[in-house]
């Protein structure tokens, strides 16, 4: 009876849970983690309790996504609190339940505690490679409180909401890139990882600027944040109007989702332990950009010129960030730029207006993508396991101390098929399910997206897209010869050891959810597109075979071109890239990211500086302090109270008079004192005077 | 019957040699006796009063007036003595000081 009743309602009322049960578990491990951590099972508490929050945020999830199923698709806003009314706005803490919302939510929640689980395996040997122990504690609790976060942002009903969310991820990305703050990524005592967080933060906060100037534009218009509010107000506003919104918001999606012309601070976050890398900076912050779009589909589908824009914004960052990836020697930096080349998938999908499609990659991604990042997390582990094998081991090399070894450096590995071989397969699960090799889940959403493009008629999107997918396969074939195959290039890969299965457990679930992904939306059955259906105005697209054909052979030719690059002649241990020498200038472009960075800093940066610095010496300086404030204001102030007031007013007018009262004192008493000469006839003269005198005026009244 | 005004003017007479006396002299005695003079001169203003008026008030007032002048004298003269003791003089502008 009453579970009839659950089944009738629903379990729409859980929904404040998804930010709670986080919230709680890093309180816990606030209170309690120090406490826990001076115990030998302290770090298994700590991440046991993170990890439970993290999971029950999950069982929420599907909960919700069960309720809305149950719903006939139909979604819910679940109401938990009055933020605050001031005037026209009315904003509440309401929870928006509906199919792509529960997406979002399995997805973060799910592949959250996926790599929570592991980041305590992870860590545990991190904080000890990085020789402080204690920070295991403040990792979970930024863990969890990115998690919270990332909740509100997906379940906000309001933009207002989803920007609280969108800045509270922002911030424990932060926190989280510059976990090892004090340090670089090699462990070396320098500021590097907090650059790269500050890089990170600040990026952000130019997109940003534009999503809140949507929103301005948003509430000056609609006086309104809440979603179904601004959409139908939005039919009947000018289209001018909702181009701008929608071009702002724009940027607020290049900043979050790492687009052209922010994506600058995704491969500096790297910096941050590999967890919070394939967590944030992969599988679930980055893609909020992309809900974002999906979720404003009903403003963005009324301007089909912004549709463009998104879409060829998306698929040049796809190709532009392939082909930096092929260039790059670290196995994080690879991924990073792979990561941006996917989001660029993304949001050329999302642009277009193939929302599913988009939403579809989004999902396969996080799994592939996570799983790549926690594969390199393990070689990297392994690779430093090696490493203090040798140091501590090695007899002869005692001075294995001195070198400066980075584990994430491709050209350090090689061979590690045979010391790493469960990691080997993860990594090549992973790898064939990114370059889009059928049945794997990446082929599926991938030419789900250019099959979009090529019915949509968008070519040009379809073209770069198709040439990005192509460098995927290339640089992640490239990646997997050069790591696992040929002979190890440094001695730590050689002793490169296996990580536990708190390590690779998680992945395997992974690795299973990135083979059987595709099939959340197998062509002719199509149950995602339905799914959300329910929220979004899509149809389902049917199969090209002529775009599977194409992308699967690119994708083919790709890794046999990998092979005979890097796979047939493996790299011998300092040998350049052999494709330094054919391509000369155009791999020197790859190697260092086009000199973007450096572009940013000689136009943007440096002349950012020389204003800062023309602010700062001649207005504020010269100008404000030395001028206005000394001169003008100090100036004024002294000489009003020095000259007019001290001199003027208060030594010559209350000075003179105090003094005087006390001169003519003195002197009237001077004068008085020579009466009193102690001759007693003067005073019987005085007193006889005295007399004298009164009697005369008694006599002449 | 002598007239009432010869005794006023000789008692007007008689205070203004006394009160040139205490003004002129430097005597310490000699201005006592000067004093005395005074006192007597208002006495004899007093005395004539009453007998103008018939009233008894002038004349106890004037037995008052010569006991005040007795005792007065003691005292006074017993001064004189102490300061003759310790100074070796009753010049009065001498004891300009009141330092002993």
């Amino acid at each position: 009876m009453h579970f009839s009743e659950t089944i009738n309602t629903g379990f729409f009322f859980l929904a404040p849970w998804l930010v709670f049960a986080p919230v709680i578990g890093l309180l816990v491990n606030i209170i309690l983690g120090g406490w826990f951590l001076k115990r030998s099972w302290g770090e298994t508490a700590v991440g046991t309790v993170a990890s439970l929050a993290s999971g029950a945020a999950f069982v929420v999830s599907a909960l919700l996504a069960y309720s809305v199923y149950a719903n006939g698709g139909h979604g819910e806003s679940v109401f938990l609190a009055q933020w605050m009314h001031i005037g026209d706005l009315q904003l509440n803490w309401t929870f928006r339940v509906d199919s792509l919302s529960t997406t979002m939510m399995l997805v973060v929640s799910g592949v959250g505690t996926l790599i929570h689980i592991y980041a305590i395996g992870y860590m545990h040997e991190d904080v000890r490679f990085k020789k402080d122990e204690k920070r295991y504690q403040r990792f979970f609790v930024f863990l969890n409180l990115f998690i919270a976060a990332m909740m509100i942002l997906v379940s906000g009903d309001s933009y207002l909401m989803l920007f609280v969310g969108w800045e509270g991820v922002g911030l424990c990305s932060f926190l989280l890139i510059g976990f090892w703050y004090d340090m670089d990524t090699l462990g070396r005592s320098s500021w590097a990882n907090s650059n790269a967080a500050k890089k990170a933060f600040i990026t952000n906060r130019i997109g940003d600027f534009g999503f809140l100037i949507a929103g301005f534009l948003m509430f000056w218009a609609f006086k309104s944040f809440d979603f179904n509010t601004v959409f139908e107000a939005a039919e009947s506003a000018p289209p001018e109007l909702i181009l701008l919104i929608t071009l702002f918001m724009l940027v607020g999606v290049a900043g979050k989702s790492a687009q052209i012309p922010l994506y600058v601070w995704l491969p500096d976050a790297m910096a941050g332990p590999t967890p919070v890398s394939a967590l944030i900076h992969a599988a679930t912050m980055v893609t909020a950009g992309v809900y974002l779009v999906s979720r404003s589909a009903p403003l963005y589908t009324l301007v089909p010129e912004a549709q463009y824009v998104v879409a060829m914004t998306g698929a040049a960052t796809a190709l532009f960030a392939a082909t930096i990836a092929v260039g790059q020697y670290d196995i994080k930096k690879v991924l990073a730029y792979s990561t941006i080349s996917q989001l660029g998938f993304m949001v050329a999908a999302v642009g277009m207006g193939a929302y599913v499609a988009g939403m579809f990659h989004l999902v396969t991604h996080a799994f592939f993508k996570a799983l790549l990042f926690l594969s390199a997390g393990s070689i990297i582990l392994g690779l430093e396991r090696g490493h203090h094998h040798l140091a501590h081991h090695g007899g002869g090399h005692g001075d294995h101390h001195e070198e400066v070894f980075d584990p994430g450096d491709m050209r350090n590995m090689g061979g590690l098929r045979k010391t790493m071989p469960v990691t080997f397969w993860l990594y090549l699960t992973g790898t064939l399910a990114l370059a889009g090799i059928f049945p794997f889940a990446g082929f599926w959403s991938k030419d789900e997206i250019l099959a979009d493009a090529f019915r949509e008629g968008y070519t040009g999107v379809y073209w770069l897209l198709t040439l990005a997918a192509f460098f995927t396969a290339f640089y992640m074939g490239r990646q997997i010869w050069m790591v696992f195959f040929g002979e190890p290039r440094h001695e730590a890969a050689a002793h490169a050891e296996e990580s536990k299965p708190i390590i690779t457990v998680p992945l395997m679930v992974l690795a299973l959810l990135s083979i059987v992904g595709g099939a959340l939306n197998l062509p002719g059955l199509h149950t995602f597109t339905e799914w959300l259906e329910h929220t979004l105005e899509v149809h389902a697209g049917e199969f090209v075979m002529s775009v599977a054909l194409i992308s699967t052979a690119l994708a083919l030719a790709a890794i046999v071109i990998s092979w005979l690059i890097y796979g047939r002649n493996p790299l011998k241990a300092g040998q350049p890239d052999p494709l330094k020498k054919p391509l000369g200038l155009v791999f020197t472009g790859m190697e260092n990211k086009w000199f973007v960075d450096e572009g940013y800093k000689a136009v943007i940066l440096d002349n950012y500086v020389r204003i800062s610095k023309f602010l700062a010496d001649v207005i504020d300086w010269r100008f404000w302090h030395d001028w206005f404030h000394e001169k003008v204001i100090a100036g004024t102030y002294n000489w009003l109270s020095n000259v007019a007031l001290n001199k003027y007013a208060d030594q010559r007018g209350i000075d003179a008079f105090a003094n005087g009262l006390g001169e003519w004192t003195k002197e009237a008493s001077a004068s008085l004192r020579r009466v009193q000469n102690g001759f007693v006839r003067s005073y019987a003269l005085s007193v006889l005077l005295g007399v004298v005198l009164i009697l005369g005026y008694l006599l002449l009244k | 019957m002598v007239p009432e005004i010869y005794y006023l003017v000789l008692s007007a007479i008689l205070f203004t040699m006394g009160a040139l006396g205490v003004l002129a002299r430097r005597n310490a005695l000699i201005i006592f006796m000067s004093v005395e003079l005074m006192l007597n001169a208002a006495n004899l203003a007093f005395v004539s009063f009453a007998n103008t008026y018939q009233q008894l008030d002038g004349q106890i007032i004037v037995f008052f007036v010569i006991a005040v002048a007795a005792a007065e004298v003691a005292v006074g003269l017993a001064l004189i003595v102490a300061i003759f003791k310790s100074k070796h003089s009753i010049d009065v502008d001498q004891m300009s000081s009141l330092k002993g």
